[in-house]
């Protein structure tokens, strides 16, 4: 009988030539993610344990991304716990402010690799699962268990793979075609299940779509999204790794495996709206909802595509009055060559705000809030009740492409 | 165990119970205060020492925030009853000795302001001001175990010899 991806690493990152979605095994974690704001929590229980030093310090990486630079006395406390911690245990891959968003340095540093374990105390962890890794995101006392022992229980999940098929519209994007799924399947509809994204389309897609589609595994109940890993893989990784890597792929007679087939030739811009993430509609349907804050960024879609995409369709035009936009760049890396391409100043030209590298308004406790009755448009990847600030404000999803379109026009607007 | 029900509906989200504003705090207490502020600001005033929520489908869904059980817990609340429970969120909060159970259909029975008794041996929850009874899901073993040691940091420190190996 075969085994899907998502038991082939776990099987070998436990010891076991065979295991089957149910079985509990104890694996080894070949990466230990955490950042500034669920950070201190973890070394917090981690001291409880009693034990010294951490199990592997080449191992952990640590990357500020939350509160960056640090707008209170809360969060620079919290840096400094960070800090001291890293210095205690030897840590090496420490990335402090200025480097960007977790999800978006963890690969662009070289740290993901297929067939391994990744763990982040961060739930969009299972963005790295883009890359064939089996990468979930996990609580701060689990976090304490993996930085003491090196290891995490876990059940073995079931596999469901989104066999998705046609060639996208032009303007239609991955971030349209995830929420779709999500739409079609419910916030809790692949609960503990690992979600697999193949077919031809997934095929076509860049390794930074691919990340789109396995970031927002996590909105359907997902425990992380996988990617069979291909050439495009295999170049993504050349110069940034030095790590050896084995690629795994799900066998054709794998037992818990449910295959669900989606065709996206016809499919339109999509918008996930308040308050749930599953709300999705067509962009027909909410065009010309007004908008007061547009952010352009974030773990889901802040990198170079994204930024060029939007900055396409701001050229030469103005953030409409009224409207707000913030732009931030996932990390350094797209920074700076959103810097060398001009894109940057095409959207300080319109009007746009550029931040620095870091979560920005996806968090809701750092920059860019948005106050009682606003409505925010996002590329971000969740839009709950009081996601970007205030309870009563309202936050829609969507691509980047729909969001510069948007904030041209100051309503939602189809990118077409 | 025994306690008054506080009602939440389907998809109660890690925002809904703790606010990404407050992650920047630690403290059991301080985020206590701010329990539940998502839907209802008054909750961490209004609930008491031993109370039970009880919800419907995928409660604690959306971040890996562990904030949120520990605000949960750190407000008095005895238990979370739901339909079912978004995955990382029934980890972390096994982890931390929150108790979390499970029962089918529970949330379309009980009201606001009910008494009710879970007997978590028994397997069975009773609202005892309807007399209606529901069965719980039992935890898994492995989980069980956890949960029995008083949550995870207790547990490693009987068991990390075994664990590393």
């Amino acid at each position: 009988m075969g085994m899907t991806m998502a038991e082939k690493i776990l099987a070998k990152a436990s010891d076991k030539n065979f295991v089957k979605a149910g079985d509990i095994v104890m694996a080894n974690i070949d990466v230990a993610m955490t950042h500034d704001l669920t950070g201190p929590l973890s070394v917090e229980s981690f001291e409880k344990i009693g034990v010294d030093n951490v199990w592997d310090p080449e191992k952990i990486v640590v990357i500020f991304d939350h509160q960056v630079p640090a707008d209170s006395l809360d969060a620079v406390n919290n840096h400094m716990i960070m800090r001291k911690f890293v210095e205690e245990q030897n840590i090496n891959n420490f990335y402090d402010v200025r480097e960007g968003v977790c999800h978006q340095v963890l690969p662009e540093k070289g740290h993901v690799v297929p067939g391994e374990v990744i763990v982040g105390t961060d739930s969009h962890t299972c963005t790295h699962g883009a890359l064939g890794a089996f990468s979930t995101g996990i609580g701060s006392t689990d976090m304490a268990m993996v930085f003491a022992t090196g290891k995490l229980w876990f059940k073995i999940p079931e596999t469901i793979k989104f066999d998705i098929t046609g060639k996208l519209q032009e303007n239609v994007f991955a971030k349209d075609v995830v929420l779709n799924i999500i739409g079609k399947v419910g916030a809790d509809g692949a609960t503990y299940k690992a979600c697999e994204f193949g077919g031809e389309t997934t095929s076509a897609m860049t390794i930074s779509d691919r990340m789109v589609m396995c970031n927002m595994a996590i909105e359907m109940g997902g425990k992380t999204g996988l990617v069979e890993p291909d050439q495009k893989t295999i170049n993504y990784l050349g110069g940034r790794t030095t790590k050896n890597y084995e690629i795994m792929k799900t066998d054709k007679d794998a037992e818990s495996l449910e295959t669900i087939h989606i065709d996206i030739n016809q499919l339109e811009p999509q918008i996930a709206c308040p308050h749930n993430v599953d709300n999705v509609k067509p962009v027909s349907e909410v065009e010309g909802t007004h908008i007061d804050q547009i952010f352009l960024g974030s773990c889901t879609n802040g990198r170079i595509s994204d930024l060029r995409t939007a900055a396409k369709i701001m050229k030469g035009k103005d953030v409409a009055k009224g409207v707000r936009m913030l732009v931030i760049p996932a990390s350094r890396e797209v920074y700076t060559k959103a810097l060398d391409e001009g894109l940057l100043r095409t959207f300080v030209d319109a009007g746009a705000l550029v931040c620095n590298p870091c979560c920005g308004p996806c968090l809701g406790g750092h920059v860019g809030l948005v106050g009682p009755g606003e409505v925010s448009l996002s590329t971000s990847n969740r839009n709950f009740k009081g996601r970007q600030g205030s309870p009563e404000a309202e936050v829609y999803l969507s691509s980047a492409a729909v969001a510069a379109a948007s904030a041209v026009t100051g309503r939602i607007t189809d990118p077409r | 165990m025994k306690g008054k029900v506080w009602k939440f509906g389907d998809d109660v989200d890690t925002d809904i119970i703790i606010p990404g504003r407050y992650l920047v705090l630690r403290d059991e207490k301080e985020l206590a205060a701010c329990v539940m502020e998502g839907c209802d600001p008054d909750f961490s005033k209004k609930v008491s020492e031993g109370d039970i929520i009880v919800a419907g489908k995928n409660f604690g869904c959306g971040s890996s925030r562990e904030h949120a059980p520990i605000a949960i817990k750190g407000a008095g609340v005895a238990a979370v009853v739901a339909e079912s429970f978004a995955r990382i969120f029934y980890r972390n909060s096994i982890n931390i000795g929150l108790p979390l159970i499970e029962a089918k259909d529970v949330s379309k029975h009980v009201s606001e302001g009910d008494i009710i008794e879970i007997d978590v041996d028994g397997g069975v929850l009773k609202d005892l001001d309807t007399e209606e009874e529901f069965e719980i899901k039992p935890l898994p073993e492995f989980m069980l175990g956890i949960m029995n040691e008083g949550g995870l940091i207790n547990y490693l420190k009987n068991h990390i010899g075994d664990i590393k190996g």
